[in-house]
C-alpha cells in the first residue's frame, strides 16, 4: 500500500521535464518547423496570411500541448467524459449556431479563431471510449449492454457531424472509436459481421449522399470524366506528385502550386505541393517522420502501466495513421475526396489544436507512465 | 486481486489486438510508398509533361508576309510598322476615365467606346482591348506623351502589310483584310497559321500566292497560371517571312499607265512579245487597296462602289470588249492563210454593202473606193473587211483567232476573275443559241462587232504574237523557276520549237502555216500607223528606234440608227453610256519589235483620236527602259 502510495504520488516540475518523450517532441517540432516552410511555400515564398497564421497557431499549440502533458495522466481519465460532453455541447451548439460557409455549418466563432469542434470530437471520442474500456470488466466487453453504450457513444457526435455536413470528419470519428472498441476486446466476428452489413447496405448508402458527394465517388473511379470540374482537383494532384520525381522540383519551384492549378494547396493538399517540391525521398522521408511519431506513441501505450493510457495511446496512435492514410489516398488518387487534413502539415487552427492536445495526453502517459488508474 | 488479474487480461488483450494494428499498418504504408513509387518514379515523365503542358502555353503571332516587288526589285507589296493602341483591363485603374481621355485625345466615335465596352466584358480581364490598329505617327507621339496618366494602356508596334505604290497596283495584286470564316476552313496553311488580326489575300495574286506569301507564325512561350494569365516569358521563336515573290511588271510603265487613263474608264496591257511578261496590266480607275488593311470605313467603300467608271472591276481580264477594227489583223491573217484573197485582192468601197436586203455600212460613208489589204487596214475600211469575211467565212476566222488567243483565258488560272470572252463560230450559236448562223453575222464578226467579245489582254496577246512572227507565247505576271532570257526566247522561238515548262516538252510554236502572211499583216499595220491617211497616222513617231505599229479600234456599244448616223454627232453630244470604247493594239519597234500593248478607252469615242494618241506617249517610255529591263536577270527566283 505504501509502496502503491509512492508511485502515485506526485512529481516535480524537473521530473515530468526529464520524462518527456524526447524523440516524440524532436519529431512534432521537426514536422512544425517543416510545415511552416510548406505553408510559406504554398505562399508563393513570401510570409504571407497562412504561413503568419500557421506559425502563430504553432506557437500557441505547442506550449498548450506541454501544458496538456504536465497533467497527470490521472486527471484527463477523470474528465474524459466531461471533456466528451463538452465537445457534444459544442457539437449541439455549432447545429445551431454555427458559421455558415461553402454550404456546411461546422464552425464557431472565439473571436481569437474560428473553432470546428468536431476536429476536436475526433480526440474526445478516443479519451471518452479509452476510459469506458479502462473501467470495464473483460467479461462483459461483449455484453448488449455494453456494445450499445460504445455504440451509441460513437453515434451520437457521428449524427451532428454527419448533418453539418461533413462526410470525411464523421468518417475519422467512427473510425477513432471502433479503434478502441477492436483494442478493447470485442469479438472479431462481430467486426466481420458489421463489415459485410455495410457492404451489403453500401448501394442503399450510397443512395442517401447528397449529390456532391456520389459525384465525388464517380470522380474517384473515373477522375477523366469531367477533368475541368469534378476530377480536375485529382488530376492536378496526381500531376503535381508525379512530376515531383525523385528529388522533387526543389523549394518554392513547385510549378503546379505555384502557378495554382493546385486546389486546396493549404489545407487537403498540402502533401501535394511537398511531394511535389520534395519528390519521393521527401515524401518518404515525411512517411518517416510520421511514422517515428506513431511507432513512439505505440511505445507510450505499451509501456504505460494503466489500460486507460495503453488505450488512448495506440487508439490515437491509429487516429493519426488512419488521418494520413486517408489524406494521402486521396491526394494519391486512392480514395474518393474526402475533407481530411494532414495532421499539423495542413492548415486549419482546430485540426491543429486537436492533434496538439493528443500529443499532450500521450505526452503525459509518458510522464506518468507508471501511474496506475483504479 | 480479481481486478488487477482482470487487468492484466485486459492488457494483454489490447496488446495482441495492437499487434494485429501495427502489422497492418505496415502494410498500408508500404502500400502507399508503393503509390508514390509508380507516380514519382514510374510515371514521372508522364506527369512531367502534363505539368508542362498545364504551365506552358503557345501564343502565334500573326506571321510576316512576302514581299512582292517588281521586276526591278521595287516593293510593290511590304510590310510596314505600325502603331497600335492596346488596353489591359487589368491593369486600369478607372476604366470609364480612361475612356473619356482617349475619347479626346484620339477622337474615338461613340460606337467604338460602346464596343470598347463590350469587349471588356468579353474577354478576360489580362486580354488586351485592341482601341486602335492604325494609329498615325502623331497620335501614337500624343499617347505616349500622355502614358502617366494613361494607366492601363500599351502603345504597340506590330506589322502591317502595305502598298506603296496605293493604286497603281490594285488590280493585279488585290489586297489583304481579315479573312472570313469560311476562307479559313477552306485553307489548311491558314487554318493552321490564323491568328486574331491576322489577314489574308483577298483579291488578285495576294489571294493566288496566299500559300507562298503567307510566312510562318513567331511562337511566344508563356508560363501560364491555371487561369490562363501569363506569368513570364520563357522562349521566343522567331517566324519565317513569307516567299518573296518578283513580278515580270514595271513600275514606272505601270504608274505611266494609270496617270494616262486618269479619270477615264479603260485598261492598258503590255507584254514582251518573246517571252510573254506582262509589263504592265493597269485597269482604270483604281483605288487604294491600303484602305480595306484596318476595315474600309462605309462612306470610302460606298464611294468605290458607286463610282460610275466602275473601280471594283479588273477591266484587263474581266472588262468583255467587242475588239471592233482591231481584230482586222487576224481577220486578214486568216483569209490569206486560207488563200482566200492576196495581197492584189481588190475591194470597191462605196460606204456601205448590201446584203439579202440589210445594209452593211462603212464607217466612212463617202467610201473609200477600190481597195486593197494594205489600204484596207490603213483606213480601216469596214466593207473590204466584209467582203473578206464573207468569203472566208466564221469558221475559218474562229479556227485562226482562238490560235491567237481570242476566246481564251490568258493567264490561266492565276487569276480567279479572269474571262474567257468569246469568239463565235457556227457550231458555238447552234449549241448556244439553238439558231443557225446568219451570213450576216460572219460580216460583222468581220469588223469586231457581233457576238465576239474579247479581254483587253487577250488582245495585247494576239498583238504579241503577230508581232513576234507569228508564234505562241505563254504570257506570266510572276518571274518564274525558268526564266528565259529575251534572246533564247527569240531565237527558240524562230526555230519553231520552244521548250515548254508546264509539259517538258518542245512544243510546235507555229501559228502561221506560211510566214509571209505574217509579214504582209504587219507591214499593213505597220501603213496603218506610218503612212498617210493611217487611222492612227496622226499618233506615229518617226524615229526607228520607236517607231511602232498599231491598229486602231472603235467599238460599239449600241446600234446606230440611221437618224443618228444621219446627225453624226460629236463625241461630246453622245451621252457617255452610249459613245463607243475605243481601242487600240499596238507593237514596237517595228524593226526588231519588243513589245506588244492593247489600250481600251470605255466610251472613248474613236480608236484614233482617243486610244492611238495614249500609245505614242507610252512608247517611248516602254522602248527606254528596255535596255533597264534587259541587265536584270540574276534575281532570286521562286518555284511557283
Amino acid at each position: 500500500m505504501f509502496q502503491h502510495d509512492r508511485l502515485n504520488s506526485e512529481i516535480t516540475l524537473f521530473q515530468k521535464i526529464k520524462n518527456l518523450d524526447y524523440i516524440l517532441l524532436i519529431s512534432i517540432i521537426l514536422l512544425s518547423i517543416l510545415s511552416v516552410f510548406v505553408m510559406y511555400s504554398t505562399d508563393g515564398g513570401e510570409i504571407l496570411f497562412h504561413t503568419k497564421n500557421h506559425f502563430v497557431k504553432l506557437s500557441v499549440f505547442f506550449p498548450l500541448m506541454i501544458f496538456v502533458a504536465f497533467f497527470n495522466i490521472k486527471f484527463w481519465h477523470n474528465f474524459s467524459y466531461i471533456i466528451y460532453f463538452i465537445v457534444i455541447l459544442l457539437l449541439v451548439y455549432v447545429s445551431f449556431f454555427g458559421i455558415k460557409s461553402s454550404g456546411s455549418q461546422r464552425w464557431m466563432d472565439l473571436y481569437l479563431f474560428v473553432l470546428q469542434p468536431s476536429e476536436l470530437m475526433k480526440v474526445a471520442i478516443i479519451m471518452c471510449l479509452a476510459k469506458y474500456y479502462h473501467r470495464l470488466k473483460i467479461e462483459n466487453v461483449n455484453s448488449f449492454t455494453s456494445i450499445t453504450i460504445v455504440l451509441s457513444i460513437i453515434f451520437i457526435p457521428i449524427i451532428f457531424v454527419i448533418a453539418q455536413p461533413d462526410l470525411g470528419t464523421s468518417i475519422l470519428i467512427a473510425l477513432s472509436g471502433l479503434i478502441i472498441l477492436w483494442l478493447g476486446g470485442v469479438k472479431i466476428k462481430y467486426f466481420i459481421y458489421s463489415f459485410i452489413t455495410f457492404l451489403i447496405s453500401l448501394p442503399f448508402i450510397i443512395s442517401f449522399l447528397k449529390p456532391y458527394q456520389k459525384l465525388r465517388i464517380l470522380t474517384f473511379l473515373d477522375p477523366d470524366r469531367d477533368p475541368l470540374g469534378a476530377g480536375y482537383q485529382i488530376i492536378q494532384s496526381k500531376i503535381a506528385i508525379g512530376s515531383g520525381g525523385l528529388d522533387g522540383k526543389g523549394f518554392l519551384k513547385g510549378t503546379q502550386s505555384y502557378l495554382d492549378f493546385l486546389p486546396e494547396k493549404h489545407t487537403d493538399f498540402i502533401f501535394t505541393l511537398f511531394s511535389e517540391e520534395f519528390g519521393f525521398i521527401g515524401s518518404v522521408a515525411l512517411l518517416i517522420l510520421y511514422s517515428i511519431i506513431i511507432f513512439r506513441i505505440v511505445r507510450i501505450g505499451s509501456i504505460s502501466r494503466s489500460n486507460f493510457a495503453r488505450l488512448f495511446c495506440f487508439g490515437y496512435a491509429f487516429a493519426i495513421f488512419i488521418y494520413i492514410v486517408v489524406n494521402l489516398s486521396m491526394v494519391l488518387g486512392l480514395l474518393p475526396i474526402v475533407g481530411s487534413p494532414l495532421p499539423i502539415m495542413s492548415y486549419g487552427g482546430s485540426s491543429m489544436l486537436a492533434t496538439m492536445i493528443g500529443f499532450g495526453v500521450v505526452l503525459s502517459a509518458k510522464i506518468n507512465h507508471k501511474q496506475m488508474i483504479a | 486481486m480479481i481486478k488487477s488479474n482482470s487487468g492484466i487480461r485486459k492488457t494483454d488483450v489490447i496488446n495482441r489486438r495492437m499487434f494485429i494494428i501495427g502489422a497492418a499498418k505496415i502494410v498500408v504504408f508500404v502500400g502507399i510508398v508503393a503509390r508514390l513509387f509508380s507516380l514519382q518514379i514510374n510515371e514521372n515523365k508522364k506527369y512531367l509533361t502534363l505539368s508542362d503542358k498545364n504551365r506552358i502555353r503557345e501564343w502565334k503571332l500573326p506571321p510576316t508576309r512576302g514581299n512582292i516587288v517588281d521586276y526591278f526589285g521595287n516593293v510593290i507589296a511590304g510590310n510596314l510598322k505600325v502603331y497600335q493602341l492596346h488596353i489591359i483591363p487589368e491593369q486600369v485603374e478607372n476604366f470609364n476615365y480612361l475612356l473619356v481621355r482617349l475619347k479626346n485625345l484620339l477622337n474615338l466615335s461613340d460606337q467604338k467606346i460602346i464596343k470598347i465596352n463590350k469587349l471588356k466584358e468579353e474577354l478576360k480581364p489580362w486580354d488586351s482591348i485592341i482601341v486602335s490598329e492604325n494609329l498615325s505617327w502623331s497620335q501614337f507621339v500624343k499617347i505616349n506623351n500622355y502614358l502617366y496618366d494613361l494607366v492601363g494602356v500599351k502603345p504597340v508596334m506590330t506589322i502591317s502589310r502595305n502598298y506603296p505604290f496605293k493604286d497603281v497596283y490594285t488590280h493585279v495584286l488585290g489586297y489583304v483584310s481579315q479573312p472570313n470564316e469560311q476562307e479559313i476552313l477552306n485553307n489548311q496553311i491558314i487554318q493552321e497559321r490564323f491568328v486574331p488580326g491576322m489577314k489574308i489575300g483577298k483579291l488578285g495574286l495576294e489571294k493566288r500566292l496566299e500559300n507562298y506569301l503567307i510566312g510562318t507564325n513567331a511562337i511566344q512561350r508563356y508560363e501560364v497560371n491555371a487561369y490562363g494569365k501569363r506569368i513570364n516569358q520563357l522562349e521566343h521563336q522567331k517566324g519565317q517571312q513569307g516567299s518573296k515573290i518578283r513580278l515580270t511588271v514595271d513600275t514606272k510603265i505601270q504608274k505611266a499607265c494609270g496617270e494616262l487613263l486618269k479619270d477615264r474608264a479603260g485598261s492598258i496591257s503590255v507584254m514582251d512579245i518573246y517571252t510573254g511578261d506582262i509589263i504592265a496590266m493597269y485597269s482604270s480607275p483604281s483605288y487604294d487597296p491600303n484602305l480595306f488593311l484596318f476595315g474600309i470605313s462605309q462612306d470610302e467603300w460606298q464611294l468605290i462602289r458607286n463610282n460610275p467608271l466602275k473601280p471594283l472591276i479588273n477591266k484587263t481580264l474581266s472588262g468583255l470588249y467587242s475588239p471592233g477594227s482591231t481584230i482586222k489583223p487576224i481577220v486578214a491573217l486568216s483569209a490569206l492563210e486560207n488563200k482566200v484573197i492576196d495581197t492584189k485582192f481588190k475591194v470597191k468601197c462605196t460606204g456601205k454593202m448590201e446584203l439579202y436586203g440589210q445594209t452593211f455600212h462603212c464607217w466612212k460613208e463617202k467610201g473609200h473606193g477600190w481597195v486593197s489589204l494594205k489600204n484596207a487596214m490603213k483606213q480601216s475600211c469596214d466593207t473590204y473587211f466584209y467582203e473578206v469575211s464573207r468569203l472566208l467565212g466564221v469558221d475559218r476566222l474562229n479556227i485562226t483567232a482562238e490560235k491567237f488567243g481570242l476566246g481564251k483565258k490568258v493567264l490561266g488560272d492565276y487569276f480567279d476573275n479572269e474571262k474567257k470572252g468569246l469568239f463565235p463560230n457556227t457550231k458555238w450559236k447552234k449549241n448556244n443559241l439553238g439558231k443557225g448562223w446568219v451570213l450576216g453575222e460572219t460580216l460583222i464578226t468581220g469588223i469586231g462587232q457581233g457576238y465576239i467579245q474579247s479581254t483587253p489582254l487577250q488582245l495585247c496577246m494576239m498583238t504579241a504574237q503577230i508581232a513576234n512572227g507569228g508564234y505562241a507565247i505563254k504570257p506570266k505576271i510572276i518571274v518564274d523557276s525558268n526564266p528565259i532570257s529575251y534572246e533564247d526566247a527569240k531565237q527558240s522561238m524562230e526555230s519553231g520549237l520552244l521548250f515548254d515548262a508546264d509539259s517538258e516538252s518542245l512544243l510546235d510554236k507555229k501559228l502561221f502555216k506560211n510566214q509571209k502572211n505574217i509579214k504582209i499583216v504587219q507591214e499593213a499595220m505597220f501603213s496603218s500607223t506610218n503612212e498617210r491617211f493611217g487611222t492612227s497616222y496622226k499618233s506615229r513617231i518617226d524615229d526607228p528606234k520607236y517607231q511602232f505599229a498599231g491598229k486602231t479600234g472603235t467599238a460599239q456599244v449600241k446600234r446606230i440608227s440611221k437618224r443618228e448616223r444621219e446627225l453624226d454627232l460629236e463625241l461630246e453630244q453622245i451621252p457617255y453610256k452610249d459613245r463607243d470604247h475605243a481601242l487600240y493594239v499596238a507593237y514596237g519597234p517595228y524593226i526588231n519589235p519588243r513589245y506588244a500593248l492593247s489600250i481600251i478607252v470605255e466610251h472613248g469615242g474613236s480608236g484614233s483620236k482617243a486610244a492611238a494618241p495614249i500609245a505614242k506617249k507610252l512608247f517611248k517610255l516602254i522602248i527606254d527602259r528596255h535596255d533597264l529591263r534587259n541587265e536584270q536577270s540574276n534575281f532570286e527566283r521562286i518555284t511557283i
